[in-house]
């Protein structure tokens, strides 16, 4: 047992470190530091120049771009990704479609989509949950009907992350009525530029455009965009899922909102001394610290694991990352709140899209924290992840 | 990156929790407790038999090399069988003391009783008023002629009552909380001077209150300096508390088996009280609570051999922090989900919460540790 990072791990972290100093639009760091929104084309940038450098789609197959990292490359990778900070890879097109394109697709969909999502040509958004089905997902009601060499597509898909910028979908939709409800779902894939495919925004308690609503409305799809086999979503929506979960202890990020909470309370000031000199916030900083550790070690754990025993059949402690992950991101923001205090108040409600640059870096800070909820509800609340754990790990 | 044990590491497991399994169910160690001392000097015997008392000791002074890895190892298994018998004491605190301060002499006195089970230890610290601060010593050691002349007040002196040697911190110069002048001698526990008042502990173990009067004992009585002592009580304090931290780990995972096999099997309304899904919740946060503490375990294991003293101390600090928090919800927890079962002393999930609990309690609690890693600019920095 050796927790230290091995020599050739720190020079490759080293090398990474160099890679974002130097090529991360600093514009695009500082937005992401102050919690706000980056713009489509400030997201694309940089996915490009990640790309050029190979480092765009790095846990796939090398066959199809990916880098043949270690596990503990990828952790630290991302780990220096999240708390430089820079944008993380489109997870719809590189942690979820393209890992299921590569998988169970067939040759002509493996050559027509994954260099497209590697270079986000496509932007790619997740056509699952439905007004009807949130955490039960396969009670999903959306249908696609064979006619022919085509699939007519109906129904309506909501939560959908981005799909303002979206050019393809993956989705879920039901191709069996008279299966049984896990199994008459289809895995397929189509332009969000179809006729009769209409996004409607939903705006969120922080005022933010982040999810849609996607109505689908004889929506009409080549035959040929079914992923897989016919009647199998439902298996690879929930390989697809797996993957999401690993990824979703966004240690860095919290990691890099921890330093910028100590930064802020060592300038802001409360009771005539800086915020970090009262005993009370300082140690529930330090708690969310000494939490944060111990995740990072329980995340490594994980990682090591699959390192050893293959990443097929995702871990169920992977849910303890899910659950712990969530609170202490939504801690951070709650540490920010009571940094800026009555501050927190003013609203600029054109702060979203990152146009409005006349208010200081305290605009956000309440956004953020209503943002932040959202945490422990997608991905598999953490209500589920309990389920997943009493049952997968205790076998209540 | 390596989470595995190495060969020899998963072999000592394996003999340990064997040796555990055949010989501390919860019935022998109701009978261990009964015997004289409070505890099994035959079981001690088996202990040394297999090596496990020689392990942190170098292969000079008759031990096996073994290191940090080993002992949490040894402390997880011991604390999930609740054994009682005085391994922390002896092995990791006087082992301690002996192995980073000892002179070749001590070593040489001290070391091979240890290693063959014949000797035991106590650790006398605690004073009335130091509480949690290792420094706070008011405890006197006084230069007389080569030697020196021990007075003082020692509180809950675990296995104080039966060990044949004590190791003590005495003051040699200066204020009753000054940083320097603290020495640490070892004091024969029959010397002439010495008084034991012994009793139980909540959770099943032996301590003792002991006097010191004019206890004379020699000038190779003092372990490393005896003027400036704190660096090596901290490293020593910092070991015993990775061992508590294992040994939490051990007791928690255990408790969780309990817990969730018990609810399995307990019926009410006709049906397993376990699939009712507000207790199936708080079992799964039970064992997020416990994956925590063991990756803090883990971390601050890592740290016993950090260069640093300060982040040594700091990365053990945060681990006292999260097995603290996550014993206190596991435990009482465990209780609640036995229900009354839980409260008797017949049931063995008790007695896990009470050693449990009591770990919290030893050299330094949750609020204390999370004081010290704030004031230290936190964990981050």
């Amino acid at each position: 047992m050796d927790l230290a990072f091995t020599k050739e791990e720190i020079a490759f972290r080293e090398e990474v470190r160099e890679f974002f100093k130097n090529n991360v639009p600093p514009e695009t760091r500082r937005k992401l530091q102050e919690g706000r929104h980056l713009s489509k084309d400030e997201m694309v940038t940089w996915w490009r120049i990640l790309n050029k450098k190979g480092w765009g789609v790095t846990h796939w197959p090398k066959e199809y771009g990916g880098t043949g990292w270690t596990t503990v490359q990828h952790y630290i990778f991302n780990e220096e990704l999240q708390s430089y900070p820079a944008p993380q890879p489109l997870a719809f097109g590189v942690s979820m479609v393209g890992p299921v394109i590569y998988t169970f697709g067939n040759e002509k969909q493996k050559k027509e989509y994954l260099p497209r999502i590697a270079n986000v040509d496509d932007w790619w958004c997740q056509g699952f949950s439905e007004p009807g089905s949130g955490s039960d997902l396969a009670s999903l009601k959306t249908t696609a009907e064979r006619k022919g060499d085509k699939w007519i597509i109906n129904g309506q898909k909501t939560w959908t992350t981005l799909a303002q910028h979206a050019d393809m979908i993956f989705c879920l939709c039901r191709t069996d009525k008279n299966a049984k409800k896990q199994m008459g779902i289809s895995f397929i894939v189509f332009s969000m530029k179809s006729k009769g495919v209409t996004v409607r925004p939903i705006q969120t308690i922080d005022g933010g455009h982040e999810v849609n609503e996607v109505f689908f409305d004889d929506v009409e799809v080549p035959y040929e965009n079914l992923i897989g086999e016919e009647n199998k979503g439902w298996d690879y929506a929930k390989f697809l899922l797996g993957n999401e979960r690993t990824g979703i202890a966004r240690v860095g990020v919290s990691k890099e909102r921890l330093r910028r909470i100590r930064a802020l309370a060592s300038k802001v000031e409360s009771g005539g001394r800086p915020v970090i000199e009262d005993p009370a916030f300082r140690e529930k900083l330090t708690a969310c610290e000494i939490e944060l550790k111990a995740l990072e070690l329980t995340q490594l754990r994980v990682v090591a694991d699959e390192g050893k025993h293959g990443k097929g059949k995702p871990n169920p402690a992977s849910s303890v990352l899910k659950i712990k992950g969530s609170e202490i991101q939504q801690t951070t923001t709650e540490l920010l709140m009571e940094i800026i205090g009555p501050f927190a108040a003013p609203y600029d409600e054109h702060g979203d899209a990152g146009s409005n640059e006349s208010m200081d870096w305290t605009a956000q800070i309440a956004p953020s924290y209503f943002n932040n909820r959202k945490v422990s509800i997608y991905g598999g609340s953490n209500e589920i992840q309990r389920n997943i754990i009493s049952k997968a790990v205790l076998g209540l | 990156m390596d989470f595995d044990l190495s060969e020899e590491q998963r072999l000592l497991k394996e003999s340990v929790d064997g040796l555990l399994a055949d010989a501390y169910d919860f019935d022998a160690r109701k009978k261990y407790m009964k015997e004289k001392g409070g505890w099994s000097k035959a079981l001690w015997g088996k202990l040394a038999e297999q090596g496990l008392l020689g392990l942190p000791f170098a292969e000079t002074d008759g031990g096996f090399g073994a290191g940090a890895v080993e002992t949490m190892i040894v402390m997880e298994a011991l604390g999930k069988a609740l054994v009682v018998e005085p391994y922390l004491a002896t092995v990791v605190v006087a082992g301690g003391f002996l192995r980073h301060g000892g002179s070749a002499e001590q070593k040489a006195k001290y070391i091979p009783g240890i290693i063959d089970g014949s000797k035991t230890f106590g650790f006398a610290q605690l004073e009335k008023n130091s509480r949690y601060d290792l420094f706070d010593v008011v405890t006197t050691a006084k230069k007389k002629g080569d030697g020196w002349v021990i007075d003082g007040e020692k509180f809950v002196v675990l296995n104080g009552e039966n060990a044949d040697t004590l190791v003590v911190t005495a003051r040699t110069k200066g204020g009753q909380r000054d940083k320097a002048g603290i020495g640490v001698f070892l004091v024969p526990a029959d010397a002439k001077g010495v008084t034991r008042k012994g009793y139980p502990t909540q959770d099943g173990l032996h301590a003792a209150d002991i006097t010191f009067t004019n206890v004379e004992v020699g000038a190779d009585a003092a372990i490393g300096d005896p003027e400036n002592g704190l660096p090596l009580i901290e490293r020593v304090a910092d070991e015993a508390r990775i061992a508590l931290c294992a040994e939490a780990v051990g007791a928690m995972d255990e408790s969780l088996k309990e817990t969730v096999e018990y609810i399995k099997t307990r019926k009410q309304f006709g049906v397993a009280i376990g699939s009712f899904q507000s207790l199936q919740h708080r079992a799964a946060d039970m064992f997020v609570a416990l994956e925590q503490a063991r990756s803090m375990s883990m971390f601050a294991t890592m740290a016993s051999d950090f260069a640093d003293a300060k982040e040594r101390s700091s990365a053990v600090a945060a681990a006292k922090v999260q097995v603290g928090k996550s014993l206190k919800f596991v435990g009482q927890q465990s209780i609640q989900l036995h229900g009354g079962i839980g409260m008797t002393m017949e049931a063995k999930i008790g007695h896990y919460f009470k050693r449990l609990t009591m770990i919290e309690n030893t050299l330094g609690d949750t609020d204390y540790h999370l004081r010290r890693v704030s004031e230290g600019g936190g964990l981050l920095a």
